[in-house]
């Protein structure tokens, strides 16, 4: 099976082609053969290899995913996650969008002694699933342009927290996602189709919006750059 | 300089980095990975705790009874009495343990309970733990430093003084001086390479620094198989699949074992099938699609995945594997090691509590609750000790020469081959079947390839992320710690446990003891201590 990877070292990229003679490999499979059998130098992260750890997500076709848990198939081309630094090949530096879980204060603030019920604990079951892969991240078009946007996975955990019962101060987490976090958002979607783990981070952010409006925040787009710059709507009408 | 400097990021690293933390220590938590890649993600069943202190003795008595007379008392019952508080601490921080329908923490039971005791969140009580944690962390400022590979302790008579770590980014070594440390490095279980369900981090490291260190080992022999890891890639398909009904098959359709037996029997008895000449399966097509999609999706989506079967319509291929390791760095009572002011929390530690066997759910309580009681004996340590100036500083120019060394070397033989290799033969020869000839013979590959080290090195020359230099030092502890167990299984004459000596099936008074481990001079050696008695 051919497929293609771009190498990255010292600066420079390149784009290597591999031919291995695995039958139905994982993508995961593929590069440590490489590794083990032709290429030393070739580097990735991998850990748990049932995808759980979070460690391995790169990009095959343009499309995220984890390498442990992607087929490989004929002509495929595999590459680096987006908006992370590029140490080597594969690997990149998680620190960056690991750093945006700190300022958005994705954690519980302040228990409150409460009997959480089934329900309860439902509503923050999917949230808490996230392997914090950064799959989400890297696919976000936001930060393309805006390298500051706390991004999909930190605004859903936040989420995972204000909906938490035992939080005791939900104020504080809404205060943090005001800039620079859920209205920056395009709610394109990209997110929620990437998560190997079935989280809706979009979802999530349009929840964190109704939320905010509760605690009387607004969309700053929607009053500086929108209805009012044609003329709102006119009662005369 | 730091009170206490933890190593390993996982459940027991970032407990204990908490904890010295709300006792106002300086802290910081190293780790070769990242936090949330630790192996603590993966553990799925849960964690025990007894709300009803009445049925704490049932958790202790349960505990003792699997350590196969190789647990203390009085550890195993400061462990069961504080469940309900460390419990109580993770719930505080926001762990979303599934519930019941009138909101009390859900509690289910595994194998070998009486109760079920198991508090649990699906099937990703690891994982949840384990982030809560770290998002607790990140808000608490912990200091984190991330991918940073252990290299050697720094030890001055007997006393810790700091460890040397490899930047694995930049390649460089850094030495990190500490008033004390604490271990929390996980298990050893990836010694079985390609028959392990553990990630491929489980390397050991930790132990075979301590080993070189001058420290003590303890119990490494006793090693956890689990009987239904899938046949191709080792990846666990959970216990629950044998809880609900289903069936071990070999390929004439036969049940050969009561498939709710322990961990231990069933995975001999599936790895005597598979000895003479047998397939093994996993039959849950008897449970239907509708119940399997209910109650063991994951189980059916690992299948389809890794193993190419359907569990609906179709038999699932296991076989067992390394899954737990009970032995580790040897602990006193204060789960201080041989070595003063290091100590050791989690997996990498016997603290005299799994003894010869694991209780599901006992694992994840025994890193909340000893990382807690480990940074108060650290802090102790560290706060008498007050600053110091180390005596040994030749380590990080001794790790420098090491650095440089493995560059250069020839690299003639391949390290991955033989890592495939050993990972063979220990599964083969000191898998879930031993004797003493399997052992010795496993034991003299073992130091025929220690021997063959430095014909061996890292096409990889760069300076930059070399993960094929840090795969090639964790080949090299994989080895002294091979060296180690098979020492251990070869001295333990008797079967006790998960060490079941085909030579010596039953099991004398004489080793209820733990087995000691350590390095003199380069030569390994072995000894036998009561349990509880001071390493």
């Amino acid at each position: 099976m051919k497929f293609r990877i771009k190498r990255y070292f010292e600066k420079k990229e390149s784009i290597k082609e591999y031919d291995i003679p695995l039958k139905d490999p994982t993508l995961l499979e593929a590069l440590q053969y490489i590794k083990m059998k032709t290429d030393p130098s070739l580097t990735f992260s991998s850990g748990c290899r049932s995808e759980i750890c979070g460690s391995c997500a790169v990009r095959v076709n343009g499309k995220e995913k984890l390498s442990c848990g992607y087929k490989l198939k004929n002509g495929d081309f595999v590459e680096a996650l987006n908006h992370a630094t590029v140490i080597k090949d594969l690997v990149v530096d998680t620190e960056k969008p690991l750093n945006t879980l700190k300022s958005s204060s994705a954690s519980l603030k302040e228990f409150k002694k409460c009997s959480m019920t089934l329900e309860d604990e439902k509503k923050i079951e999917k949230q808490s699933d996230c392997i914090l892969c950064t799959s989400c991240f890297s696919v976000c078009p936001v930060l393309e342009i805006d390298g500051e946007f706390l991004g999909p996975f930190s605004l859903s955990r936040v989420y995972r927290y204000v909906n938490d019962k035992r939080e005791g101060d939900i104020k504080e987490k809404i205060d943090t996602v005001q800039k620079k976090g859920i209205w920056d958002c395009t709610l394109c979607g990209e997110c929620t189709a990437v998560c190997p783990q079935g989280i809706d981070p979009k979802n999530d952010i349009l929840m964190l919006r109704v939320k905010s409006s509760e605690f009387g925040y607004s969309d700053p787009n929607f009053i500086s750059g929108g209805f009012g710059d044609f003329g709102g709507f006119n009662p005369d009408f | 300089m730091f009170d206490i400097l933890i190593i390993g990021a996982g459940g027991a690293g970032l407990s204990a980095a908490l904890r010295a933390k709300e006792r106002g220590a300086k802290v910081a938590v190293v780790t070769k990975s990242y936090p949330t890649r630790s192996q603590t993600s993966m553990a799925q069943g849960g964690i025990n705790a007894v709300f009803d202190s009445s049925k704490t003795k049932d958790h202790i008595k349960e505990t003792l009874k699997s350590s196969c007379s190789l647990g203390d008392e009085e550890m195993i019952s400061k462990m069961c009495k504080n469940a309900k508080d460390a419990l109580k601490w993770l719930d505080c921080m926001g762990v979303p343990f599934s519930r019941t329908a009138d909101g009390k923490i859900a509690q289910r039971k595994l194998g070998g309970a009486k109760d079920p005791r198991a508090c649990y969140s699906q099937d990703y009580t690891g994982l949840k733990i384990l982030h809560t944690l770290f998002d607790k962390a990140l808000k608490e400022d912990i200091q984190i430093l991330n991918e940073k590979f252990l290299l050697n302790f720094i030890v001055s008579d007997n006393v810790i003084e700091g460890a040397v770590f490899l930047d694995i980014k930049e390649m460089k070594i850094e030495t990190v001086y500490a008033k004390s440390i604490i271990v929390a490095t996980g298990g050893y279980a990836h010694l079985y390479h390609g028959f392990s369900t553990n990630s491929s981090h489980a390397t050991g490291d930790a132990l075979a620094a301590v080993m070189r260190a001058g420290g003590k080992l303890s119990n490494l022999e006793f090693i956890q198989f689990h009987p239904t890891a899938l046949k191709k890639s080792s990846i666990l398909i959970s216990e629950s699949a044998r809880g609900a009904g289903g069936y071990l098959l070999n390929q004439n359709k036969e049940r050969f074992v009561d498939e709710l037996k322990t961990r231990d029997e069933v995975s001999r008895a599936v790895f005597e099938e598979i000895e003479k000449g047998n397939e093994v399966f996993l039959d849950i097509r008897h449970l239907g699609e509708e119940f399997i999609d209910e109650n063991l999706p994951q189980e059916r989506k690992l299948a389809l995945f890794y193993e190419g079967v359907d569990p609906v319509n179709d038999l699932i291929p296991i076989k067992p594997a390394a899954h737990y390791t009970m032995g580790g760095i040897a602990v006193n009572k204060n789960l201080e090691s041989s070595i003063k002011g290091l100590f050791a929390v989690g997996e990498c530690s016997e603290a005299m509590i799994h003894g010869g066997n694991r209780l599901g759910g006992n694992s994840l309580l025994e890193l909340i609750v000893f990382a807690k009681e480990a940074v108060e004996n650290a802090l102790l340590f560290a706060k008498q000790r007050g600053d110091f100036k180390p005596l040994n500083k030749e380590q990080q120019q001794k790790d420098e020469n090491f650095k440089e060394t493995l560059y250069r070397l020839s690299n003639q033989i391949d390290f991955y081959e033989k890592r495939e290799m050993i990972g063979k033969i220990l599964y083969q020869n000191c898998g879930v079947f031993r004797e003493d000839i399997n052992l010795k013979a496993a034991l003299s590959y073992i130091r025929q390839t220690q021997k063959e080290l430095p014909f061996m090195g890292i096409g990889d020359k760069s300076r930059v992320y070399n993960s094929n230099f840090v795969e090639f030092v964790e080949f090299g502890n994989m080895l002294e710690l091979a060296e180690a167990l098979l020492v251990a299984a070869i001295s333990r004459r008797e079967s006790r446990g998960a060490h079941y000596r085909i030579d010596f099936p039953t099991s004398h008074e004489s080793y209820k003891a733990r087995s000691i481990i350590w390095k003199k001079d380069g030569v390994i050696c072995g000894d036998f201590i009561k349990v509880g008695d001071e390493v």
